[in-house]
């Protein structure tokens, strides 16, 4: 049993903000200053959630984050299929991030699609001396004759090339020209660029208004016939299928999606989406800053949209439609009456299970609020969240529409603050990363990988919420979180806290 | 709607019910400008030619699907064997949330690993600040018993000097001055993990011996009769550590494992967070000098390291990843020579049954071809005893080895008739072994988890032996070392031969008159 049951939010409060006082000093004085801004707890009404967010790290914490480059490569760029992304630099950012996210595609992987693949310039000692422009020349060169039928290529900047001062704008030019307009796209995305990976993402975006969306031509053919009802999907990198989950349902609410941005993605579909009538945005986190340009530029309006858990889903599917005529509307009301028998069904199943249970998240982009509603669906608190590269507007969001009074907030937690107020609030589900899962399962806490759904998926959509009650009941209900005591043993679980 | 409440369906399924496959081509046919699907069949064809193999190991400049890390990942895969050390990375942060994935990803364990977080400012400036700030937040929040410190691409392009940058933190009070604060510069353009390792174990052998970083006197060698062991850059070291303490305390030797992270990185689930956990206690690191004699596991991880301890006075042995009989047997000798100990009657005995095990199923093995890639000390001992077993490991490749290496592997190709067409690739990756396996095509194909591309699409079935392994659980749980470890990869080897063989013989009324029982 947690203990946010059985308190009143105001022992809640009292309880969380002593738990953030305790943390705080084990810090030297003047990092506890700084981490102090970054936790609170949240007060209803009022408009962000009382954190500073997107500030630097502090040195010699754990944080979570990840940097520049992985925004970009490992996020935005990486799934766009039909082109090659070079992990410009030494071996190891390619290496880590290969295939790590899950983008799912269809393709011929290494023939016409390369998700799944690792193309590194391998940087050398010589190439640090001397630069690495020729060598990236080279590369393009032999990219073309290996792989001929690549639609286009990136080249992600990591750490030394921005320091040594490579042109990798020049080589992009000349390259580019050498073969016939071919579409190469150089990106700035230096791992020590920003704060997180949030700056990877923004300059991501500005990386495909400069050298895609300023390079067609206006008198270039349409690839196919536009509609009134055509709309782009941004900000869903299909892990495990979520984008595929999620564009059926705007198919059969009488939608027309020409792009997804970037799971399951094509350089044919980011040229095509300046032709869509609305974007809709699933992370806003990483892909506002392209939407707010077509904006302003191609006056295309876009929208947020939730596709976690069925009430979030439904509101979702209106909102998308009040943007159309009555003929998406009524698609919408009966998209969302065809999949309410199965939504009952799932809940019916899994609600009695689930009821009552606490979470606690710590996730990146959009989903520290938005799978809120998809546990409160299931019967489930959120006690505690935060992001691990949010902005302001993030917060802002989360205060507005999703947490509840009380709720503990960490921005960019330490790996340290977050194991001690998991300790004392036990929660009966942490939902974070890789690196957070062991940790709490050797504290005999339940857990799900929310960036990767734990190599499961998809999450989104209708069917996606199927798959994610399922996977909470397993995770929480599983049998050996029973077994993490041994029987002869009775003594309390030790606490690190009460040890110190 | 294929979805049900009753049997939910995931990813596997979900996405091959007919509304799917019916919407993903349409996107492909209205939106993505498909190649057309002749040329993408031509092309598919040409990649497997002699002739696009020619283009592709005329390649100078582009790596493709590397089977290989970057230096700060083997450091901290070195720094977390010493009893309450944590790593610290001195560079931009991305790198160190990238090596943690990567080594928890492979191990299903926690890892523990801090950054100096540098970003812009630190790039113009030099990150000095961020050390001293960082030193002292470690220090106080996670109460290690060392900080050992390693750096990224980043720290070395702008030149930090990690000598002058501990030692300034330490005036400036981030630890106190006898802290042990041992370091490495670990660029992650030069060499791969297996560099980093070397120079990670240096350094901290270093720091200890001489004389901590000018705070201490250098030790002086008074021998004793202890042997030191080092294992080397290893996936299988929550295994293999364990057995070879096995072998050690059976022969009644008296040892130091140098960087022991086998505990570590298996912590048990009893509701407590280990964040150290076993590890070589800095007193026997220290020690370790007055030890008879230093025997890595791995030459190629070592190279720095070896040297070091040997102008120390002391005897050093390195072996290649020893696998099989004939290594185990040479790994044995030598620990006997040097500590005098005769070879334990138990270990006599599971050197005979592994030689049972292998005189009852080499038939299986006899004549196969296999390719074998991994780092260069690992694919010299798998194709060892894949000799061994009368098999033919005809492509060795190494993306992290050099010429050295591969000459060392024609030599071991030479000694042995199996060994006739037999090559060894160093500095290739895993697009070069793609046309290797269709030009020159063979039974089974050795290695990490990254070769179940090459499984599908050479149709070359994989037995996963390497780092990382991502998509099987708990394999390095078992040792690849010592006789029994033989006998696990032999086990290995074996049940992949036989799945294969009862997937071709499976069909029924057509294929099944062998679809054997017994074999």
């Amino acid at each position: 049993m947690s203990l946010a049951t059985t308190q009143s939010v105001a022992e809640i409060k009292a309880r969380n903000k002593q738990l953030i006082d305790e943390v705080l000093k084990v810090y030297p004085e003047k990092t506890a200053k700084r981490r102090a801004k970054h936790l609170n707890v949240h007060e209803a009404g009022k408009s962000d959630c009382g954190v500073k967010s997107n500030l630097k790290s502090i040195p010699g914490v754990m944080t979570i984050r990840g940097c520049a480059y992985a925004g970009s490569k490992g996020v935005v760029w990486g799934p766009i299929k039909d082109m090659i992304h070079i992990s410009h630099g030494p071996v190891g950012c390619g290496q880590y991030s290969w295939a790590a996210r899950r983008n799912y595609y269809i393709g011929t992987t290494g023939i016409d699609t390369f998700v799944t693949m690792q193309f590194t310039s391998d940087f050398q000692e010589k190439d640090i001396v001397f630069g690495g422009d020729k060598k990236l020349a080279k590369i393009i060169d032999e990219i073309q004759e290996l792989f001929p039928l690549n639609h286009g290529i990136t080249i992600q900047s990591e750490c030394p090339i921005g320091l040594i001062g490579d042109d990798i704008e020049a080589v992009s030019k000349v390259k580019s020209k050498e073969y016939d307009g071919k579409t190469i796209v150089p990106v700035r995305c230096e791992g020590f660029r920003g704060v997180s990976q949030s700056l990877g993402h923004h300059i991501a975006n500005d990386a495909v208004r400069d050298w895609i969306f300023d390079k067609i031509s206006p008198e270039a053919k349409p690839a196919f016939e536009s509609t009134p009802y055509d709309v782009a999907i941004i900000g869903d990198y299909n892990i495990g299928g979520d984008a595929w989950s999620s564009r059926i349902l705007l198919e059969e609410m009488g939608l027309r999606v020409i792009a997804q941005w970037s799971g399951d993605g094509s350089l044919a579909e980011l040229e095509a989406t300046p032709k869509a009538k609305l974007n809709v945005l699933h992370c806003y986190r990483s892909m506002n800053y392209i939407s707010r340009h077509m904006e302003e530029k191609f006056g295309i309006p876009w929208c947020e949209y939730n596709f976690f858990g069925p009430s979030k889903i439904a509101e979702s599917l209106r909102k998308i439609a009040s943007f159309f005529d009555d003929k998406i509307k009524e698609g919408a009301e009966r998209v969302i009456a065809k999949y309410q028998p199965l939504m009952d069904a799932v809940i019916a199943k899994y609600r009695p299970r689930l009821e009552g249970k606490t979470v606690m998240l710590f996730v990146g982009g959009l989903r520290p609020r938005h799978v809120i509603g998809a546990y409160e669906d299931l019967g489930m608190e959120v006690v505690g969240t935060g992001y691990e590269f949010g902005h302001n507007d993030d917060y802002q969001r989360t205060a507005q529409h999703y947490v509840k009074d009380g709720t503990l907030i960490y921005d960019d937690v330490t790996g340290y603050e977050f194991e001690r107020f998991v300790e004392k609030i036990q929660p009966d589900l942490v939902g974070s990363g890789i690196k957070e899962k062991y940790v709490f399962q050797k504290m005999g806490v339940p857990f799900r990988q929310m960036h990767s759904w734990d190599y499961s998926g998809p999450y989104h959509g209708y069917d996606g919420f199927a798959i994610f009650a399922r996977d909470m009941d397993m995770a929480i209900n599983s049998p050996i979180w029973k077994k993490t005591k041994a029987p002869w043993k009775d003594a309390p679980r030790p606490s690190l806290m009460a040890a110190e | 709607m294929t979805q049900n409440a009753e049997h939910v369906l995931d990813h596997f399924e979900l996405f091959r019910g007919p509304e799917y496959q019916q919407m993903l081509a349409n996107k492909k046919a209205l939106f993505e400008n498909p190649q057309d699907p002749a040329e993408v069949e031509r092309i598919r064809e040409w990649a497997k030619t002699p002739e696009y193999r020619e283009k592709n190991f005329a390649r100078e400049a582009l790596t493709v699907n590397p089977a290989k890390a970057c230096q700060p990942l083997g450091a901290v895969f070195v720094a977390v064997g010493f009893e309450g050390t944590l790593p610290f990375v001195h560079g931009s942060q991305g790198c160190v949330a990238y090596y943690r994935s990567h080594l928890s990803r492979h191990f299903k364990e926690p890892s523990s690993c801090v950054s100096s977080s540098m970003t812009e400012d630190a790039a113009v400036f030099g990150g000095l600040n961020n050390m001293i700030d960082g030193l002292a937040n470690t220090y106080n929040m996670y109460k290690p018993k060392m900080i050992a410190v390693s750096t990224t691409c980043m720290a070395e392009v702008i030149g930090d000097d990690l000598n002058a940058f501990i030692k300034t933190a330490k005036e400036k009070g981030s630890v106190p001055a006898e802290y042990d604060v041992p370091f490495a510069h670990t660029p992650a353009f030069v060499g791969s993990h297996v560099t980093g390792y070397d120079n990670a174990l240096k350094g901290i052998l270093e720091h200890f011996w001489d004389g901590k970083a000018g705070t201490a006197p250098k030790l002086e060698r008074k021998e004793n009769a202890k042997i030191n062991f080092i294992g080397g850059f290893d996936g299988y070291t929550v295994g293999n550590i364990r057995e070879i303490k096995r072998i050690f305390e059976l022969m009644g030797i008296e040892y130091t494992i140098l960087a022991d992270n086998s505990d570590v990185f298996d912590t048990p689930t009893d509701g407590e967070f280990r964040m150290y956990d076993g590890g070589t206690t800095l007193e026997d690191a220290a020690n370790a000098i007055h030890a008879k004699a230093t025997i890595s596991m791995q030459q190629y991880c070592t190279e720095k390291t070896l040297p070091f301890i040997e102008n120390h006075g002391h005897e050093v042995a390195a072996f290649n990843h020893p696998v099989g009989v004939s290594a185990t047997d040479e790994f044995l000798m030598t620990l006997s020579r040097i500590t005098g100990k005769p070879i334990a009657k138990a270990l006599e005995q599971e050197r005979g049954r592994l030689v049972d095990a292998m005189a009852d199923s080499s038939a299986h093995i006899h004549g196969k071809k296999f390719a074998i890639y991994g780092d260069p000390d690992l694919c010299y001992g798998l194709a060892a005893f894949l000799l061994e077993l009368g098999a033919e490991p005809t492509h060795v490749l190494s993306t992290n080895g050099n010429k050295a290496w591969a000459e060392k592997m024609e030599a071991l190709f030479a000694s042995s008739p199996f060994g006739k067409n037999c090559h060894a690739y160093p500095g290739k990756d895993l697009w070069h072994m793609r046309s290797l396996l269709f030009t020159e095509p063979v039974d089974f194909l050795i290695g990490n988890t990254y070769g179940k591309y090459l499984e599908r699409d050479t149709g070359t079935p994989l037995i996963r032996i390497g780092f990382p392994v991502f998509d099987r659980h708990h394999h390095h749980r078992y040792p690849v070392w010592g006789y029994q470890g033989g006998m696990n990869v032999l086990v290995k080897i074996l049940d992949k031969i036989f799945d294969e063989i009862d997937k071709n013989t499976n069909v029924p009324a057509k294929t099944d008159y062998s679809f054997d029982i017994i074999r």
